[in-house]
Order: C-alpha cells, then sequence, then structure tokens
C-alpha cells in the first residue's frame, strides 16, 4: 500500500531509484532535478556549493520572459479586435484598462498562443527524452528556454504542425548533431524561426500573418490587415500606419506574438543583467550598433543622397533610434543574442560580436526589400563567426602578453624558454 | 556468381555501402547539391555520370601502360571532357528541357573529382575489366546517393516524384494538401541537400560505427 504521508519529492525519488540502470532512468531523473535541487552536491570539502545549475538559469530566463507572454495574449485579441474596427472604419484610441487589458482580448490570445507553447514544448521536450534514452544520458535542460522562445518569435497564426516539424528540425539538426545542449554552433530558437521562414515563407512574411485572423479573412468581405510598422515602411508608406510612438515603446503594435514590447523586453534584460544571467556587455553593444547603422542611414538621407522615390526611402529615413522599439530588435537582443552557448565567451569578443548584431540587424531590414526583419538573420550569421571573433580575441592577447614578458625578459633571466611555448601554443 | 569472383563483386558493391564516393569520401558534392531539387535530373545526372565513369575507365586503363606519367592529367582531361561532351550533346538533341535544368552542371562532370579520383587510383594500375567494374560501382554508389536525395527534395519540396503530383495538387488543395499540408520551399534551395547528404552520413554511421574516425 502507498504511503500516503510520502511527500512527492519522496515518490519521485523512490521511482527514481526503481528505475536506476533502466532505460528509462533519464527521464525521472530529469523530473526530479526540474522539480527539485540536482541529487548529487557535494557535501563536504572544499568546494563552492552553489544552487544556481544550469536549470535555475534556465528558469531564471523563463522568469524574464513570463511578463512578456502574458502581455502577448492581450496584445494579440487587442490587434485582432482592433484590426477588425479599422477595416470597418471605427476609430479606435488606446484605452489601457478600457480596451487593453480586458478579459476579451486576453481570452482570444490565450486560445491562440498557448497551443503555440505547448506545441513547442511538447515536441522538443520528447525529441530531447528519445535522444537521452537513445544516448543514455541525463536528459538535457536546454530545451527549456527554447521552448518559451519559440511561440513568441513566430506570427500567432502559424499552423502548429508547421511549428512542430520546425522544432523537429531545430532540434535535432540545430543542436542534437552537434552533441546536444551546450556544444550547439547555432541557437536553436533562431534554427527553428530560420526554417520556418525558409521553408513557409507564406505563413512567415507579408502583411497578413502578424495579426490573428487575417489570413483566414483575406479576399473576404471582414478582410483586415495584418502589417506591420516595417512593412508599412519597407512600401514607403509611412503615413499610413496610426502607431504614436509610445505604442511602438510599449508593443501596442502587431507583429510576432512576442517581440512587440520594447518596455517589457527592456525590463527583461535589466532583470537579466541583475541575476547575472545574460550578458550586459552583448546588449549594450547591440544597441549601439543598431543605433550607428541607424545613424549612417539617416545621415544618408539628410545629405539628400537616397531621395523620396528610392524604395529605401521609408526604412532609411526612419528614426535612427525608434528602430529599436519596432520589430523584433528588443526582443533579439535581450533574449537571444546573449545565449551564453552561441556567443561570444570572451569579453571583447562580446563587444564585437553584439556591435556587429545591431549593426547588420539594421542593415538587412533597410536592404531587403523582401522582408523587412533581419534580426534573426544577423543573430544567425553572427552565432557563426563568434567561435573567430574569440580566437582572434584570445591570440590578440597572447601576443601582448608575449611582448610584454618579452620586454620584462630582459630583467629576469630565465623566462626565455617560455616565449617557444607560446609560440607553439599559438601556431 | 560464375561471371564475377567474390573480390570483383566488392568492387561493384562497396562503393555503394561502406566506402561510398559521397558519403564516405566526400567526393562530387557540388553536384549533389546543385542538380538533386528533382528526381528526373538526379537520375540523369547519376546515369551521365556511369557512361562517363564506366567508360573513361576502360580507357584509361587501356592506355594505362602508354601514357607517361608526367602528362597523365591532361590525358585524363581529354578522356572526361570528350565523354562529357557527349552526353551533353546526346542530352541536348534528345531531352532538351531536361540539359537546360541541368545547365552547366553536365560540362562540369569533368570537374566532378569522383571522375578524376578513379581514373587515379584505379585505373591506372589496374586492369580493364577490374576499372570498367570499379567505375560502374562508384558511379552507382554516388547515383545512388543522388537519387535518394533528390527523392526526399522533390517529395517535400514540391510534393512531386519524377513531376508526377502524388501527394495531391497544391492550387485546387486535392488529396494531402487539402488537410493543410504545404510544400517545404526550404527542400527547393541547394542547403537542403547538404543537410539531407548530412542526415544519409549520419545514419550511416550509426548503423556502421567502424565508420566513425578515431579523433
Amino acid at each position: 500500500m502507498r504511503d500516503k504521508r510520502l511527500t512527492f519529492k519522496k515518490r519521485l525519488h523512490i521511482l527514481k531509484h526503481h528505475y536506476r540502470g533502466k532505460k528509462m532512468a533519464p527521464a525521472f531523473n530529469a523530473f526530479h532535478t526540474f522539480l527539485f535541487s540536482p541529487n548529487d552536491t557535494t557535501h563536504s570539502g572544499g568546494h563552492v556549493r552553489a544552487a544556481d545549475d544550469l536549470k535555475r538559469t534556465m528558469n531564471t530566463v523563463i522568469m524574464a520572459l513570463i511578463p512578456i507572454l502574458v502581455f502577448s495574449f492581450f496584445n494579440t485579441g487587442y490587434q485582432h479586435y482592433a484590426a477588425i474596427d479599422a477595416a470597418n472604419g471605427i476609430p479606435r484610441t488606446l484605452d489601457l484598462f478600457g480596451n487593453f487589458f480586458t478579459w476579451e482580448n486576453f481570452w482570444l490570445g490565450f486560445v491562440q498562443v498557448l497551443p503555440l507553447v505547448i506545441v513547442s514544448y511538447g515536441v522538443g521536450l520528447l525529441i530531447e527524452f528519445i535522444f537521452a534514452v537513445i544516448k543514455g544520458h541525463e536528459v538535457e535542460e536546454g530545451y527549456l528556454v527554447t521552448g518559451m522562445l519559440v511561440p513568441l518569435i513566430v506570427p500567432v497564426d502559424t499552423p502548429l504542425w508547421m511549428l512542430a516539424v520546425a522544432v523537429v528540425f531545430g532540434v535535432v539538426i540545430g543542436k542534437e548533431v552537434f552533441g546536444g545542449t551546450g556544444m550547439n554552433i547555432l541557437n536553436p530558437a533562431l534554427t527553428i524561426r530560420a526554417f520556418l521562414f525558409f521553408a513557409y515563407p507564406t505563413w512567415m512574411s507579408g502583411d497578413k500573418v502578424w495579426v490573428h485572423g487575417a489570413v483566414d479573412r483575406a479576399g473576404t468581405a471582414d478582410a483586415i490587415s495584418g502589417e506591420t510598422i516595417l512593412g508599412y515602411l519597407a512600401q514607403n508608406n509611412a503615413s499610413e500606419y496610426a502607431y504614436s510612438t509610445s505604442d511602438m515603446f510599449f508593443g501596442f503594435i502587431p507583429g510576432s506574438v512576442g517581440e512587440t514590447s520594447a518596455f517589457l523586453c527592456l525590463l527583461g534584460g535589466l532583470f537579466l543583467i541583475f541575476s547575472k544571467i545574460a550578458s550586459w556587455r552583448i546588449m549594450v553593444s547591440a544597441v549601439i550598433g543598431s543605433l550607428v547603422m541607424g545613424l549612417i542611414f539617416n545621415g544618408v538621407v539628410d545629405a539628400g543622397i537616397i531621395g523620396e522615390t528610392s524604395k529605401f526611402y521609408g526604412l532609411m529615413s526612419f528614426d535612427f533610434w525608434k528602430h529599436l522599439i519596432v520589430g523584433g530588435l528588443a526582443f533579439g537582443i535581450v533574449y537571444m543574442a546573449t545565449d551564453p552557448v552561441t556567443g561570444s565567451q570572451t569579453n571583447r569578443g562580446k563587444w564585437i560580436y553584439g556591435f556587429l548584431i545591431g549593426f547588420i540587424s539594421v542593415m538587412i531590414r533597410v536592404f531587403n526589400p523582401a522582408y523587412p526583419e533581419g534580426v534573426f538573420l544577423a543573430i544567425l550569421l553572427m552565432n557563426v563567426f563568434a567561435p573567430t571573433i574569440d580566437h582572434y580575441v584570445i591570440r590578440g592577447n597572447i601576443k601582448r602578453r608575449m611582448k610584454r614578458m618579452k620586454n620584462a625578459s630582459v630583467f629576469a633571466g630565465p623566462g626565455e624558454g617560455k616565449e617557444e611555448e607560446l609560440k607553439v601554443e599559438t601556431a | 556468381m560464375a561471371l564475377l569472383s567474390k573480390k570483383d563483386t566488392n568492387l561493384i558493391l562497396d562503393p555503394l555501402a561502406d566506402n561510398n564516393p559521397i558519403t564516405i569520401q566526400v567526393l562530387g558534392i557540388c553536384s549533389a547539391l546543385a542538380i538533386t531539387a528533382e528526381l528526373q535530373a538526379s537520375l540523369v545526372m547519376a546515369l551521365s555520370v556511369i557512361f562517363v565513369l564506366g567508360v573513361g575507365n576502360v580507357v584509361i586503363s587501356l592506355m594505362r601502360n602508354i601514357i607517361p606519367s608526367k602528362i597523365r592529367i591532361i590525358v585524363q582531361l581529354v578522356v572526361i571532357a570528350t565523354l562529357v561532351i557527349i552526353v551533353d550533346q546526346v542530352l541536348k538533341a534528345f531531352a532538351y528541357e531536361l540539359s537546360k535544368t541541368l545547365s552547366v552542371f553536365v560540362g562540369l562532370i569533368i570537374t566532378n573529382c569522383i571522375i578524376m579520383g578513379r581514373f587515379e587510383a584505379f585505373a591506372l594500375g589496374n586492369n580493364v575489366w577490374r576499372s570498367f567494374l570499379d567505375g560502374i560501382g562508384n558511379a552507382l554508389g554516388y547515383g545512388v546517393i543522388l537519387i535518394i536525395v533528390g527523392f526526399f527534395r522533390e517529395l517535400l519540396g514540391s510534393g512531386t516524384l519524377f513531376g508526377i503530383k502524388v501527394l495531391g495538387d497544391p492550387v485546387t488543395k486535392t488529396g494531402l494538401y487539402a488537410t493543410g499540408y504545404e510544400n517545404n520551399g526550404f527542400m527547393i534551395i541547394p542547403p537542403a541537400a547538404l543537410i539531407v547528404v548530412g542526415i544519409i552520413i549520419w545514419v550511416q554511421r550509426s548503423k556502421n560505427r567502424t565508420l566513425i574516425e578515431e579523433n
């Protein structure tokens, strides 16, 4: 008979022991350590005993994402009803507690977004479990954050089967083939996003997919617009959207599920910086990079090189700092670029890596007429280059130190052998 | 088998599996990426390479004792180029549309490293019959991979096989498309071939672990 007084933890513990050494052991162990502290911590000796293992790190990022997820529920609903009003010619002004934080908006967004979250986690974790059982190692925690990021960076009406296919591709090809969590070159969430974009472009770009219902209603009498601000700008129709700067900053605009609110990304970013999970160097340098590129484009327009008839005019004349508050740039910088596995590891490398992400993101935005958003491409590109950047930063470091040692060895005689050693190491 | 001794059979069968030119030696990747978006093009490319490599190996093997080794590369190139031009002209005469799809890649068979590799490594040092078998075997090994890649890329990318709509019509929404299925545009672009070849290599090495290199 099962003892009622056994705690849930104790029962999991018994279950885990029961399966020890069997094929399914990693699965039970994963649940146990996800919910409770890791089972093999050190108890004595001169070790640092820290509670923040990988799972705790991941949980912190998820905590930073929860406000964005909740906001996305409201915004999905709000954008849907706002687009219907706009199509019927009813003027609508945003009233935070009058027509934004309403039960109606929340419920619509909840029903639309939650299935994306469930499919993302269900499929992704299933793959992780299968690989853990095949390889016979512990289940890796890598998917916890990816699984939450994925639904936030896709358009709200993405068909669930497409998301499932993309998640399988992203986790297997983006991560498991390289050896699993911590070994991947590319950010798995962005691999999933890139796969979706190249495989099913009609569902990932255009002027329909960004507001719930716009695809289904296309061509009918109830048609509504699902265009984003960047989409309007890319067509030189800057005057057609009616979003104020504060709308953009707080995120009351159409876009991918969770990317719209730069404000919440800022809060999440600060939280991650203060909890020392994410690198502030990458965030700051990425912001600088995008501002620099934006300024260059503004300068080009001010100098009169690009006229109003140019197809780049709309995006180039867009105020440089506004690039940060529309589209996925803020979200990408805070949650994607700072991925500790795929980003640069050295401090100087992080500055270069972040700067180029911001710089290239805005460049792709302006110059790719088919797709006025380039954050995911920029981050994936820099993911590929991150090891190279680190390599040269370390090389530079070694060179500098060798120089210093050379100067020092004038005074201290027996240091000369080291020079050759270092040379061998750098070669 | 009476016709083929065990050793000769291995000349044909080895390149099909454990010594495959694409998945093990990683040669001929360029054309494997470029022309495998359709099954038909893959098949024609495979047949062309079977012809060029089979005949070429025989020719080189016949001449192996009279080719001065200093200019052997040039001689090999002349042989390949001649054969490739024959293939190209035949395609242009009898399958013009297809030859347009394959475009420069027929001509680029000349640069296919598998062919030069077999000339150098085998035909120059073996008799005619064995060289012929080796040429056919390696070209088959190349062709098999091309056809596997072409099968998946065409089926998933366009929903067709040899141009036949096996999954239904995507425009009128019949068959599988009625359920909301859509073609995967990613499979049509060349990087997808790289990933499919990679998956084949992965599957092959996990089935036969002796193929995995020591680090």
